[in-house]
């Protein structure tokens, strides 16, 4: 069982960082697409090999760093937001997993009992990387693009944990797996949890930092916020982060809301365990990949909000909908039980 | 007052609508509009395979033309030079010498003749000047280069190959309609 735990470990972290990669493509071949251009396509066929080109540049770039700047907090930035961003895989549920030998293996890291506790923790402690490094950098315009990240994180985290406590109120289990399993073929919980589920798409846009939230890196105003005085690969720890945070978030909300890993027909005698294990993840990555699109959709057609919106949007909007949500759960809950 | 063009708007400062303050109407109305522009033809053209249609009356890199016989039709007479507005020709005249009757159609000819192609803009007038159909402009463009005198081109770029399957076709530029109009007694060069 340990080795299975290091190689799911091991391949989890591989695979997020190949994704995290190629996204950084699929984002500029799609923004092409919405633009009615194509996007690169010189570096390879189909410009396969372009993130390659891009890491290679990023590496052989002048490692900058400016003279009055911390040198432990500007280099802890982004090595602090990498790790957190990768943290958060190790709760998810990868797939029903397969049975070798008589040896169930379930494709998840750890199945604590706390799992949206936890990854709600870790989250939090990605504002950190971003505040350090805008802090660290000495630069006027990082630190306030590195505030607008910290208060936006913080005002969008409320909502999104009241939006979570009404799938948590209907499993009764705060383990992602528990989650997951209640979910069992097409009953997802996003029948249950439209609004639930809108609030928190919204939420986990404004905590990805992706448009049309993506104040703290607006370059009109703020030039790059918090990454501002960054370059070579601390820059591409910054953006790489980015891309893990957004493949994450689209595990997570597959997982909260569209059933993580079960699929319809799911229970049919003609698919054995394992086919329903590979099956399984192989859908989870469907639906994964269908809000990484979702992601790029949005940020090619929305124009940014304003910051006094956004602070609208997330204090007086989206707070007093979730809390009615999770008050109508409740009753609902109550008067069917 | 009246507004200084028809497509401006007024501004109105009147409350949303409920439908407009929940934003997601108007955010899947954008999504479509979109979607839509992802599955319409692009229009990148993959520029060094394929080439972007030029017109037929094209005024790209020029050419001095021959004539039937391969002799050069220049006299270098100098008002294609002069009547350039970026004063990019550039020419210096010489006289035919014995036993070069085949190589120049008139007693006098062009010995260097260079046109600068970074302060040439293309507008034509040099062909529409020249009173022998010497100088054209063609469907062909100006290469790059990493150093300024190679944009500086001289007889031997500008004038066409004497091989007949090589000769550059202006049929397209020298059309009935503009020889009449060369011919026009109001032009200076025709008095």
């Amino acid at each position: 069982m340990m080795i299975f735990k290091l190689i799911l470990i091991v391949s989890i972290l591989l695979i997020s960082l190949l994704i995290a990669m190629y996204s950084t493509l699929f984002e500029r071949k799609i923004a092409g697409f919405f633009q009615d251009r194509y996007g690169p396509d010189r570096a390879g066929p189909g410009g396969i090999l372009q993130p390659l080109a891009d890491g290679l540049k990023l590496f052989f770039k002048e490692e900058f760093m400016p003279n009055k700047a911390d040198k432990f907090l500007y280099i802890m930035g982004p090595s602090l937001t990498m790790l957190v961003a990768l943290l958060t895989s190790a709760i998810i549920p990868w797939g029903p997993g397969i049975t070798v030998d008589g040896t169930h293996y379930y494709f998840q890291v750890a199945d604590i009992n706390i799992g949206v506790l936890y990854s709600f923790a870790v989250v939090s402690v990605g504002v950190y990387g971003i505040m350090i490094g805008g802090w660290a950098s000495n630069n006027k315009f990082s630190l306030l693009g590195a505030i607008r990240a910290s208060s936006q994180m913080i005002s969008y985290e409320l909502a999104m944990g009241l939006s979570i406590i009404a799938v948590v109120m209907m499993t009764g289990s705060l383990s992602l797996r528990d989650i997951v399993t209640a979910q069992h073929g097409i009953n997802w919980n996003i029948w249950y949890q439209p609004l639930g589920f809108i609030i928190f798409l919204v939420c986990a846009y404004a905590e990805c930092n992706r448009s049309p939230f993506d104040l703290p890196e607006c370059e009109t105003e703020l030039i790059g916020g918090y990454h501002t005085e960054y370059s070579s690969m601390k820059l591409g720890f910054y953006l790489f982060a980015e891309y893990i945070n957004m493949f994450i978030s689209s595990a997570m909300i597959s997982t909260l809301y569209f059933g993580g890993y079960n699929f319809p027909f799911m229970d049919s005698p003609s698919l054995s365990v394992n086919a329903v294990g590979i099956i399984g993840t192989f859908v989870l990555f469907l639906k994964i990949s269908f809000f990484g699109f979702l992601y790029m959709w949005i940020r090619w057609t929305l124009p940014r909000f304003r910051y006094d919106q956004l602070m609208n949007l997330g204090w007086k909007k989206l707070i007093p909908i979730a809390i009615l949500n999770m008050i109508i759960t409740g009753l609902l809950i109550m008067i069917f039980k | 007052m009246d507004p200084l063009t028809k497509r401006s708007i007024t501004v109105s400062k009147k409350k949303m609508t409920l439908a407009e303050r929940l934003y997601l109407p108007g955010i899947i109305g954008g999504m479509a509009i979109t979607l839509k522009h992802f599955f319409r033809k692009k229009t990148t053209v993959k520029y060094p395979e394929k080439h972007r249609e030029f017109s037929e009356i094209y005024r790209g890199r020029h050419v001095l033309k021959r004539d039937d016989e391969g002799r050069e039709r220049c006299t270098a007479c100098g008002l294609c030079a002069l009547a350039c507005p970026a004063e990019a020709i550039i020419m210096v005249a010489d006289e035919r010498k014995p036993g070069e009757e085949h190589l120049y159609r008139e007693e006098k000819y062009a010995r260097i003749y260079e046109i600068d192609m970074l302060r040439c803009i293309f507008c034509g007038l040099c062909e529409e000047a020249c009173p022998k159909e010497a100088i054209f402009l063609t469907k062909e463009t100006v290469m790059s280069g990493y150093h300024r005198d190679v944009f500086i081109y001289g007889k031997e770029y500008l004038v066409e190959p004497v091989d007949a399957v090589k000769r550059i076709d202006i049929t397209k530029r020298l059309t009935p309609e503009v020889i009449e109009f060369k011919k026009d007694k109001r032009q200076r060069h025709n008095r």
